[in-house]
């Protein structure tokens, strides 16, 4: 048990066990993330690799009927803890969905400040610092800065992307949580949110889904492999793509199935 | 277990300051005010049916459904006649409303993108809300006024051409509903398309399209503007369709604003009787619809 | 050769001839449905065109627009304004959505956002009751319950209080301007709930999880995101209970006092459009007075029609620009 209190070891979970309404998706995981590295989550749809990633940040719950057991902790709190709310939870815990959402009643430059916003920070220049700086670490500054007035839904689907990357950046994060972040975008797009998960991976500690083994293999430190609902195997990247331990795992990257 | 060592940033999820609690007390602020509202909404509904039933169940008795009105003065009488006037004023009201309503809707929920369709669905929605008591004024000018009569035909135009509408939308939404699957097997098997239509997607959609003419039915039952000078009134039983008749909804009205404490008394047993009949067919349909959802289902 | 191309031709030609008719049968289906359809528009026209007849005699006796600035209405010397019953109807219609407005959109709010799905499917079914019941019995319970209500409690406590404003002077009757509204304000409230709950359910949940991700609260989500993204669907739903109220006939008739007057006290009796129509229409003895009536009837339909149409493209903008 002492490992998983490591400085190196930012989440981990207990027994987690997911379940809308009835149907349990998710059956007793136990894993530790390590801090500052990209894990990814791999496995065949429907395995409950997003909604593992969502109960990461209490985002499970938010859906009807949706329910946990075990626990989270992160950097040795229980997030799922009374005393804790989920609205820090998912302050500290950032999260990039699978389309990209900009808000489109904003414009871009509020977009990126609307998680800043509610925290009652409206000065303009900490506002203007906060969107130059975030922009620029989610490599759209150049493209938008004559043009933070337009709305959001103007993008590409890959600036889109990269905007919803900067917005979670904005609210100051330690995890960024994301769920097949690219699955939706050209290769073009797909290249540079890439290029970016490896430079924020110094700050952050980031959890990426994906269904996209090569992509995995990229970008990713560690490499976790579900599968209906389990944690079959996780272990270095490399040492999962060379030498997988289980047959399942050996199954699924050799894609014999999935 | 080890400490956190300066190099690693630490996690803070329990410390509030004065931001935190603003945020979470505007939260909780605003939940209960929204809350509360439903609550005022359906204080009148509890109340109103609380006095139907306080003041009008004691008045609902045999004679109430086998009698026609009482002279005044004399105690007793019921409304028997508004009742059959009723039904059969909603009744010709189908016989005109249906058969429309229905086959425009199949038009628009089998051809639901055309231009034309939008058209008619948006026409169909302003006439939905278009006041009863204009239609009352339309079916005066354009069949009581030739017929030089007050008739239960002219009250059974004024709702049928309220039903239509209502019939029209519910239809064209259900077929919307209907999987394009099933047309396409059919229409694979080579079964001509017209056929496909009357026989495949309308019986897969006939418990919606049913439940829709039912509870259009139960809403022109209830209607009373557009009788008061159509189908007008009647103190007789009547069975002529070029006659005037008693309806439920008139008699009420005409009931509650008479001086008479009796027909005060009777004015609330009557509304008692109608209200139950409108929620009947409303709770009826409901519980017939779902049935038949989660059978297929 | 020329064999095999008979055959083929044999056995072509049938089949060429039954996919032929089947076609025009399909084609045949498809006018008689659409001619059904048409129908609908053909009864909007011949509604307005039917009531536009009916009322020439009245607009060609005072005029148009002296008939609808006339303030005075008075059927035995043969005078028709129909501005006192224009004033009452926009009075009422207009304090009927100003209690109605906040209480369906918080309402809906709550349905669609805040409560559980067991108590959404118990209480949804309610509020559609409440549109349910007959307007008539609206204004049953409104002469013998709410009225008196009125008259002894809430108009002398509102004229205690806030007697020195002209809206809360005269005598508390009970019947008048402000029991009407009421009464109308609870009749359009589940209009104004239904439709707003159908908008802010097509909030697409992406956004709404986008701004939970943020570290928003329930509040800060539905203000942010929810709200902005289904104003013009509310306000649409508004409009349309709106129209209701202009249209409503039974329940004002009976509780608003029915006198043509034009008084800034909301306590006083006053007359609607839809309310003149209802009473009177069968007193009317002579065909200019019926004309005047069938008048006020085409301007309401006038103003229901533009007021409906506003509002369905404003949740039609809504519900279909996802």
């Amino acid at each position: 048990m002492t490992a998983t209190f490591e400085n190196t070891t930012g989440i981990v979970t207990e027994d987690l066990k997911a379940y809308f309404g009835n149907v349990q998706v998710l059956k007793g995981i136990n894993i530790s993330i390590p801090k500052y590295k990209v894990t990814a989550f791999i496995g065949p749809s429907g395995c409950g690799k997003t909604t593992f990633l969502r109960t990461l940040n209490r985002m499970h719950e938010l859906a009807r009927d949706a329910r946990i057991t075990g626990r989270v902790l992160v950097d040795g709190t229980d997030i799922y803890a009374s005393n804790v709310d989920p609205v820090l939870v998912r302050k500290k815990i950032g999260m990039v969905f699978q389309k990209p959402n900009p808000f489109p009643t904003m414009s871009i430059y509020d977009n990126v400040v609307a998680g800043l916003k509610l925290t009652g920070r409206h000065k303009r220049k900490e506002l203007d610092e906060v969107v130059e700086r975030t922009l620029v670490q989610a490599a759209l500054w150049d493209e938008v800065k004559d043009s933070l007035k337009k709305s959001g839904a103007s993008l590409s689907g890959g600036q889109q992307q990269r905007l919803c990357i900067a917005r979670t950046l904005a609210v100051d994060p330690e995890v960024i949580l994301m769920d097949e972040p690219a699955s939706a975008l050209d290769p073009v797009s797909t290249a540079k949110i890439e290029e970016l998960v490896f430079q924020l991976k110094d700050k952050y500690t980031i959890v990426i889904v994906t269904h996209n083994m090569q992509q995995a293999a990229r970008i990713s430190d560690n490499t976790a492999f579900f599968y209906i609902g389990e944690l079959i195997e996780f272990s270095g990247t490399r040492d999962m793509f060379t030498r997988p331990k289980k047959k399942q795992t050996e199954d699924y990257i050799t894609g014999r199935f999935g | 277990m080890a400490d956190n060592n300066g190099q690693v940033r630490r996690m803070v999820l329990v410390g509030r300051d004065f931001s935190y609690w603003r945020r979470k007390i505007s939260s909780g602020f605003f939940t209960a005010l929204f809350s509360s509202s439903i609550i005022v909404v359906l204080l009148p509904l509890v109340l109103i049916v609380g006095y139907l039933f306080y003041k009008g169940a004691a008045s609902v008795n045999m004679n109430f459904f086998l009698h026609r009105p009482a002279p005044v003065g004399e105690a007793g009488g019921g409304m028997a006649n508004a009742i059959i006037g009723s039904v059969y004023v909603v009744g010709i009201a189908a016989l005109i409303g249906i058969p429309i309503g229905l086959f425009g809707g199949i038009f628009l929920g089998e051809f639901p993108h055309t231009k034309f369709s939008n058209v008619v669905r948006f026409v169909a929605d302003v006439l939905n809300g278009t006041p009863s008591i204009v239609m009352g004024v339309f079916a005066y000018t354009v069949v009581v006024l030739p017929m030089k009569s007050f008739s239960v035909l002219a009250g059974g135009f004024a709702l049928g051409v309220m039903m239509m509408p209502t019939v029209l939308r519910t239809t064209d939404e259900i077929l919307q509903t209907v999987p394009t699957s099933i047309r396409e097997a059919s229409l694979a098997l080579g079964v001509p398309y017209w056929r496909t239509v009357l026989s495949v997607v309308l019986r897969s959609a006939k418990s919606g399209i049913i439940t829709g003419i039912l509870l259009a039915g139960a809403r022109v039952l209830g209607e009373t503007a557009p009788l008061l000078f159509t189908s007008f009134n009647n103190a007789f039983f009547s069975y002529s369709l070029t006659q005037p008749i008693s309806t439920l909804p008139v008699q009420i009205f005409n009931y509650a604003i008479s001086p008479y404490r009796d027909w005060h008394r009777q004015a609330w047993a009557g509304a008692l009787v109608l209200v139950l009949a409108i929620l009947i067919v409303n709770l009826g349909m409901r519980a017939f619809s779902r049935q038949k959802y989660e059978h297929s289902a | 050769m020329a064999v095999e191309e008979e055959i083929v031709g044999a056995l072509a030609e049938p089949l060429k001839v039954e996919r032929k008719s089947l076609f025009r049968a399909d084609a045949a289906f498809k006018v008689v449905l659409g001619f059904f359809a048409f129908l609908v528009i053909v009864l909007l026209v011949w509604l307005g065109i039917e009531l536009y007849l009916s009322s020439r005699e009245a607009f060609a006796n005072a005029g148009f627009w002296n008939f609808v600035k006339g303030t005075t209405w008075n059927p035995v010397s043969e005078v028709f304004g129909a501005l006192p019953f224009i004033y009452g109807t926009l009075v009422t219609s207009f304090l009927a959505l100003l209690i109605a407005t906040p209480l369906g959109v918080g309402t809906a709010i709550f349905l669609a956002e805040l409560s559980p799905k067991w108590m959404r499917k118990l209480l949804q079914p309610l509020v559609e009751l409440l549109a349910g019941i007959p307007s008539v019995i609206y204004g049953l319970w409104g002469i013998f319950v709410l009225s008196p209500l009125m008259a002894n409690y809430v108009e002398p406590f509102l004229q205690n209080n806030f007697g020195y404003l002209p809206f809360f002077k005269g005598y508390a009757l009970g019947i008048g301007f402000l029991t009407a509204s009421l009464i109308l304000a609870i009749m359009i409230v589940p209009f104004i709930i239904s439709v707003s709950t159908e908008v802010l359910r097509t909030v697409p949940v992406p956004l709404k999880e986008g701004m939970y991700a943020l570290g928003a609260t329930r509040w800060e989500t539905l203000k942010k995101i929810a709200l902005p993204f289904a104003k013009s669907g509310i306000f649409g739903s508004i409009i349309l209970a709106l129209a209701r109220a202009l249209g409503e006939t039974m329940a004002v008739t009976m509780v608003i006092g029915n006198t043509p007057k034009i008084t800034e006290s909301l306590f006083q009796p006053g007359y609607t459009m839809a309310a003149v129509i209802a009473n009177e229409f069968t007193e009317a003895t002579y065909t200019s007075y019926l004309s005047a009536l069938i008048a006020i009837a085409f301007i309401l339909l006038l103003i229901t029609l533009i007021v409906n149409a506003v509002a369905r493209w404003l949740i039609w903008r809504t519900t279909m620009a996802r």
